[in-house]
């Protein structure tokens, strides 16, 4: 069992939680993830890593209420424990050798963009951070993305913060004002590391992005994570989760994304009418 | 007197059409009279043929001799003292290419049913005995067992029973391995398994789940910071082969392991009840020859699939499946198509709608001393098929590989080891799939013996 030190809502939808597993903490790196199982009868579900801290043995995940394991994960509070909690799984990101990067964020991908950014800094490399979010309500890590950036554009589908816009929006200004990047870094839905791919493929940027299909082990055993890099099938789990973004086929990748949409409806659905049930009674 | 009649006593099952739409098991198991007049056919060769057959060297006639008496519980510790897992042996063991193959009764007729009689031995006593076994005296030594399927279960419990502290580290959050992510429960139920291992762990075996060696500690920590005197790797053979033909990552393509470890481990048969779901079409198409196959074939046949096709590219004279799984399957509805091999795979807005098939003929014997297929330009065909299930082999995973540098590893992933466990890396011993590629349960169980043996040595010797 996983103690769950900490807990907080970051937006209505979205929630930080460092959960008690020293031996990950001692030995989690940026760009690796965790799978999770609630309970008994639970999914494994893989998370990226969003901080660590070996010497409080916490490891820190932040999810987003989308489904019915996400609405498990939200129904346990601070000293209750998940029950399974393994990892670090995937490969480490590769931030040496950076000296200008561009990191870019969307909606939830911004807490697995912000560690990433925020070794970089430590690392001494000038990075500019982009994050985007439907609206100003759902902007999280706002405070502490703006700490590590020389720059920081926060973004909104809506305008409702003052700064409207597509996070490649921005990042076309940057590029356009005449920033040159030796790597962007871009975490979030699929469709917009695809548009920030095929922005920077114009423009000849390397760019990494970060991959999370489904999958139910995170040691290479299912093979359900397979992504199609370069023409070649590789499982996001052990070959990744990084990948260049120019190789990824990610109409493939959005495709096999939906493979079980119709069941994860239904079990979200079945779990709000349990739980609707057990408020009634 | 001994049983004259020249075939077993029959196996009760339940039916074919009955069983095909449940996850219940499918063999019932001999009653105890079934099982004293099956044990009367044993003639108690002097010889015993039938041991050397057995790669943890049951001593069959004695257990089925106490079997014959009446003695059951007897019969279950002559059992247990070299077999570790004798409801699992007695279930999915390949007695006919092992001690059934070299008993006497055989040469005329049918052999002795030495694996039913092994079930019924260990199911009689999780029935009605109480284990009271104490654990042996600890001598202080710590052991770790990486894996926690037949051959570091039964390296585990060998190694606890001459004293060690014996530690088995295991990924999941489940223990058992292929026993509990592969074989399904109408072959093999889960609660047999949980039983075998709930009876290591009273011999003193601890069980740490959701530990990735590799990932959350390495084989060099394991022997220093972690204070283990030597690393048994029992990892198996999980990664997943696929064909490299176009369409294998249409939605509705599964790997056998990810099809078989989302309904034996996750549950996925009783979703939404369990969280996770699995996709079963009208039309199944399981590609491979191999227990794996039968596997996937039966449990979709279960989950609702109209027709389920095995397309296997040899004949069924060289199919690596038991004859017995292969016979359960036809009965259970699952249709053959042999001498077929799958070209590609078509889909429809990024879902299977159908699997490309060529036609096999059987040429000269290949490097596995069977006849190497050969497809015939321009017979190809399109089978409608919304669901493919790839069986067609796993090779070890490269976790233990990639983390340990000085561990020799063949090019196909394979763990070097000699016959007795020892590795290049002093102090590591593996066994099983991660040695041997996919092979069975039993001679994974039998690597798991050796090693123990050579690990008692290795420490003896320090």
């Amino acid at each position: 069992m996983f103690r769950i030190i900490t807990k907080r809502a970051l937006n209505p939808q979205v929630t930080l939680m460092e959960v008690y597993a020293p031996r990950i903490a001692k030995k989690a790196l940026p760009g690796q993830f965790i799978m999770l199982r609630v309970n008994e009868r639970g999914e494994r579900i893989p998370l990226t890593i969003a901080d660590y801290d070996a010497a409080r043995g916490a490891v820190t995940i932040i999810y987003q209420i989308v489904g019915k394991t996400t609405m498990l994960l939200d129904g346990l509070r601070e000293g209750d424990a998940i029950l399974d909690f393994a990892g670090p799984f995937g490969n480490a990101s590769h931030l040496g050798g950076i000296q200008k990067a561009a990191v870019i964020g969307g909606g939830l991908g911004t807490a697995i963009a912000y560690p990433q950014a925020k070794a970089l800094h430590a690392a001494g490399a000038a990075v500019d951070c982009i994050v985007g979010f439907r609206n100003k309500d759902l902007i999280i890590l706002a405070e502490e993305v703006k700490a590590i950036s020389d720059k920081a554009l926060i973004m909104t589908d809506d305008g409702s913060n003052g700064n409207k816009g597509f996070v490649t929006d921005a990042l076309q200004r940057l590029i356009a004002e005449g920033n040159r990047y030796d790597v962007v870094i871009a975490i979030g839905p699929l469709v917009m590391m695809r548009a920030v791919a095929e922005l920077t493929r114009v423009h000849g940027v390397k760019t990494i992005v970060s991959m999370n299909p489904v999958m139910i082990d995170g040691t290479g055993m299912c093979g359900g994570c397979r992504v199609t890099v370069g023409g070649e099938t590789k499982f996001a789990c052990i070959d990744g989760p990084d990948f260049d973004g120019h190789l990824v086929d990610f109409d493939e990748a959005i495709t096999r994304g939906k493979m079980y949409r119709d069941d994860e409806q239904l079990a979200a659905a079945r779990h709000k009418c349990e739980m609707e049930g057990k408020t009634n009674a | 007197m001994p049983n004259m009649s020249p075939q077993k006593i029959k196996m009760p099952e339940r039916a074919a059409n009955v069983r095909n739409k449940d996850f219940s098991e499918v063999a019932v198991g001999y009653t105890e009279s079934m099982a004293r007049e099956e044990a009367a056919r044993c003639l108690n060769c002097k010889h015993r043929p039938c041991v050397g057959g057995c790669p943890v060297n049951v001593k069959i006639p004695e257990f089925i001799a106490a079997i014959a008496a009446g003695e059951f519980e007897n019969a279950y510790r002559v059992l247990r003292r070299t077999n570790t897992l004798p409801a699992v042996c007695g279930r999915v063991c390949p007695q006919e290419t092992q001690c059934e193959k070299h008993c006497v009764r055989a040469v005329k007729g049918e052999s002795v049913a030495i694996g039913r009689l092994e079930r019924f031995a260990a199911d009689w006593h999780m029935e009605h005995a109480e284990d009271a076994a104490e654990p042996p005296a600890s001598n202080g030594i710590k052991i770790a067992v990486v894996g926690s399927g037949p051959a570091g279960l039964t390296c585990a419990g060998d190694l606890a029973a001459l004293g060690y502290d014996v530690t088995i580290f295991e990924a999941f959050h489940a223990a058992g391995g292929v026993l509990t992510y592969g074989i399904p429960q109408f072959r093999l139920p889960k609660e047999i398994v949980r039983k075998e291992i709930d009876g290591l762990q009273r011999l003193g075996v601890t069980i740490e789940t959701n530990m990735v060696i590799g990932k959350i500690a390495s084989v060099d920590e394991l022997l220093t910071e972690e204070g283990f005197a030597a690393v048994f790797i029992g990892t198996g053979a999980g990664l997943p082969v696929f064909m490299k033909i176009p369409g294998e990552n249409l939605n509705g393509v599964y790997a056998s392991n990810e099809f078989l470890t989302r309904i034996n481990l996750m549950k996925a048969y009783k979703f939404p009840e369990y969280a996770t779901p699995v996709k079963v079409g009208k039309r199944v198409a399981v590609v491979g020859g191999g227990n794996v196959a039968m596997d996937a074939a039966r449990s979709a046949k279960r989950l609702g699939a109209d027709e389920v096709y095995i397309i296997y590219r040899r004949s069924e004279a060289e199919m690596p499946a038991r004859a017995e799984e292969v016979h359960h399957a036809r009965e259970e509805g699952v249709i053959f198509k042999l001498l077929t091999n799958p070209t590609r795979i078509i889909g429809t807005d990024g879902n299977v709608s159908g699997i490309e098939l060529v036609q096999m003929t059987l040429g000269a014997p290949d490097a596995s001393g069977r006849r190497r297929p050969q497809p015939q330009a321009g017979s190809e065909r399109i089978l409608d098929a919304d669901t493919v299930i790839i069986a067609i082999g796993q090779t070890p995973n490269p976790l233990i590989k990639s983390t340990t540098p000085d561990l020799d590893t063949y090019a196909w992933g394979g763990i070097g080891a000699d016959a007795a466990g020892q590795t290049s890396k002093r102090g590591v011993f593996a066994g099983g799939d991660a040695v041997t590629g996919a092979a069975t349960v039993i001679l994974a169980m039998g690597a798991g013996k050796s090693a123990a043996a050579a690990i008692h040595r290795y420490v003896a010797a320090r």
